[in-house]
């Protein structure tokens, strides 16, 4: 199947590096009370990448509609627009080499600027914006950039502790090459104190991996008179190469 | 001073948390008119080739109950064994076939139903054949990184008997919690978070 950009190289076929689980937030969290229902607590059976692994989906651009990759009109009515500080979110899926990602499917959902879903299980009172969804996706360019436009999202309170707040937060769910990319993760924002003293957030031991889920302000991005603009890359394992590999069934 | 590597580190992950719907199926949860369909809804058509059968898959808890707002997602080869991906270097595998799926477990019973054909058998690293499985993904509120596992199918017992990643399982008794019972065209499957019979989740 060839790649979807037309390129005459081959695809890349090699296992993933192994995945660092100690810069990941660990299973079992008690900060954050739902994990201590709902983490494994047994030893993680390991093995090298098999094909089952290696291989993954590719989506195509096709699959896109125009206002995908904008949430301040993909619910809104025809002619208005959702309320909120409106914002443009740009960046790059890049791999642990720092190679970027073309190709991949990156869906994100949020809550309103009040910091309320439109789902049945948020009860938060905060209102609904009846011209906000909530949800978007697109796919990364041939340098694995992405961009899309949206209102800053509301921090709001959750029943963990007595009085947990989330930070604000676009939650990111992205695609790589192969199923063991697959990764869900949530974006902050620069400067908001509630990153801290967040239990979800706080779950993740190192600081460093904290700031790396931290958007910054990208003041060259935004459009005078319309949006700001933030910039969140996102990383995904990166591929070993075949050269030196023993061969595949088949291959 | 010495080079540097010069790698960046795979982004932490974060939760899917509770409205993972909004982002992943919106017309599941109500948000309708923005996507036509929600992705991976449908995985088979008239054309697919292979044995159509469903898989019934729950996600339980430590206490037994079954999550109401997990996500699953399969990842499987095709009736040969071949992917429909760029990294299949063996072969096409079947167009009508494109071998993923998504499914959010039921609001009120927990139940995550696929429609999806059974899979051919997929070569190890060193060309052995793997017993006919598929690839399973699970998030959900509280589970801060997705688990990654497989399910396999009761009536291969023969491909299950050599299958290299299963052989790989040190306390044999838990080999069944990976294996798929068939109940008609059905295969029933229940992922246990926890406890004795916590589902083995790999490290891949």
């Amino acid at each position: 199947m060839p790649s979807e950009s037309g390129s005459n190289r081959r695809p890349e076929s090699g296992a993933f590096f192994q995945r660092d689980r100690t810069w990941h937030p660990p299973a079992l969290t008690p900060g954050y009370k739902s994990s201590v229902l709902r983490s494994p607590q047994k030893a993680l059976l390991s093995f090298d990448n098999t094909l089952s692994e290696i291989a993954g989906p590719v989506f195509g651009h096709a699959m896109l509609g125009e206002l995908d990759n904008d949430l301040i009109h993909n619910f809104a009515r025809p002619g208005e627009s959702a309320i909120g500080e409106r914002i443009i979110v740009h960046g790059r899926v890049l791999d642990e080499r720092g190679v970027g990602v073309p190709g991949v499917l990156i869906e994100f959902w949020q809550a309103n600027a009040g910091g309320r879903y439109r789902h049945k299980k948020d009860g938060y009172l905060a209102p609904l914006d009846p011209n906000f969804g909530g949800c978007g996706r697109t796919i990364t360019g041939e340098d694995g950039g992405y961009a899309f436009r949206t209102v800053k999202p509301g921090p709001y309170p959750w029943p963990n502790g007595p009085n947990d707040w989330r930070p604000a937060h676009i939650h990111f769910s992205v695609f790589g090459h192969g199923f063991a990319q697959r990764l869900i993760t949530q974006m902050y924002f620069e400067g908001d104190p509630l990153i801290w003293k967040c239990p979800i957030v706080r779950g993740i031991a190192d600081k460093a991996a904290i700031e790396a889920l931290t958007a910054i302000l990208d003041k060259q991005a935004t459009v005078p008179m319309d949006a700001l603009a933030y910039k969140f890359d996102i990383v995904l394992r990166g591929r070993r190469s075949s050269l030196f590999e023993n061969r595949l069934e088949g291959n | 001073m010495r080079q540097s590597l010069d790698r960046l580190r795979e982004s932490p992950s974060q939760t899917a948390g509770p409205y993972v719907h909004i982002g992943l199926t919106p017309n599941f949860c109500g948000i309708g008119g923005v996507y036509a369909t929600d992705l991976g809804a449908t995985m088979v058509n008239d054309k697919t080739r292979g044995e159509r059968i469903g898989l019934k898959i729950r996600v339980l808890d430590g206490t037994g109950t079954p999550l109401k707002d997990a996500l699953i997602e399969i990842w499987q080869a095709d009736a040969d064994g071949l992917h429909n991906s760029p990294a299949e270097l063996r072969g096409a595998a079947d167009p009508n076939f494109f071998g993923w799926g998504r499914c959010p477990t039921d609001m009120d019973t927990g139940v995550c139903a696929f429609e999806t054909i059974k899979p051919g058998r997929v070569p190890f690293r060193d060309g052995r054949l793997m017993a006919p499985h598929i690839t399973l993904w699970i998030v959900a509120r509280g589970i801060n990184l997705g688990l990654h596992t497989r399910l396999y199918f009761s009536d291969e017992e023969k491909a299950n008997g050599e299958d290299p990643i299963l052989a790989r399982i040190e306390h044999r008794v838990r080999v069944p919690t990976l294996i798929a019972e068939r109940q008609g065209g059905t295969y029933v499957f229940d992922i246990h978070l926890q406890g004795e019979k916590e589902t083995v989740f790999f490290d891949s």
